[in-house]
């Protein structure tokens, strides 16, 4: 069975890579030299997959799911710029990709119980664009 | 890893199926067996898998992906009627139909224009908020 939370958040980014041309910047993030980016309403369904408890009849507690994602990703990164206030994103672009990436990265490893673990971290970066993350390559 | 962008074009149809009676398409099709046809405000989502490039962070280019199915897609879609305008649709224009109409312009030259790095994944299609269509291309 699978399990679905779904929590918010507001931050800004910029996709600008020193790495590549002005022109394929452009191309790419439609993002210009110097720029200090934009900013989103990400939403995040964090999905996991499992069998409800004998006992308790739930797959996880959605108190305690709600809490790691707070902590874990709301928390640090609402209300913020990915690139300057975020790790790794000084170095690694945030895409909508990275980022998805990354929130798998802090939330796995709290997210590992006898009966249920993390299946997919799906990002929206807009209402017309997502992306599905289900670890590994 | 998937990353999907959603488009959206409006477009008719009308379901009638040529081997079928009259009466036998109005029992199957029902209102959507209409004479003159009626239209919807499609919704398209387009799947891309694969690994996000180590220097740019993307499976693919957002705007090429754009331009892409706006050229195949939705430029032969978009405020056009499914039964007179799109001739080379094959079978009667439902929405499972479509959707692998849809797939079918889309895989044409996705190799050339993507590279294999990216995957051509799935097409969703919503037709009303109380119907959609998913077609899956790998797993």
């Amino acid at each position: 069975m699978l399990l679905t939370r779904r929590a918010e958040f507001s931050a800004s980014h910029s996709c600008y890579n020193y790495a590549l041309s002005e022109q394929q910047n452009r191309d790419l993030y439609g993002e210009y030299p110097g720029s200090h980016g934009h900013g989103h309403n990400y939403v995040v369904e964090v999905t996991l997959e499992g069998e409800p408890d004998a006992v308790t009849g739930m797959v996880v507690d959605l108190k305690l799911l709600k809490e790691v994602i707070q902590r874990e990703v709301v928390d640090p990164m609402d209300h913020r710029h990915l690139n300057y206030e975020v790790q790794p994103f000084s170095t690694v672009v945030p895409t909508a990709e990275n980022v998805a990436k990354e929130i798998w990265t802090r939330l796995e490893p709290h997210l590992r119980f006898d009966n249920a673990k993390l299946h997919s971290v799906r990002l929206y970066e807009t209402e017309d664009q997502y992306v599905d993350f289900t670890g590994g390559r | 890893m998937r990353l999907t962008r959603v488009y959206r074009f409006c477009a008719s149809h009308r379901l009638h199926a040529p081997e079928l009676s009259e009466a036998e398409n109005a029992e199957m099709y029902g209102k959507c067996n209409n004479p003159y046809g009626h239209g919807h405000d499609y919704v398209l989502h387009v799947s891309v898998s694969g690994e996000p490039d180590a220097g740019t962070g993307r499976i693919v280019n957002p705007a090429l992906l754009d331009r892409y199915v706006q050229e195949r897609v939705l430029r032969i879609f978009d405020h056009r009627d499914m039964n007179q305008d799109v001739p080379d649709f094959e079978g009667v224009p439902t929405t499972e139909n479509l959707a692998y109409d849809v797939a079918r312009r889309l895989r044409a030259n996705w190799e050339g224009t993507f590279g294999r790095a990216a995957a051509l994944d799935r097409v969703f299609v919503q037709e009303t908020p109380r119907n959609t269509f998913e077609l899956r291309m790998r797993g």
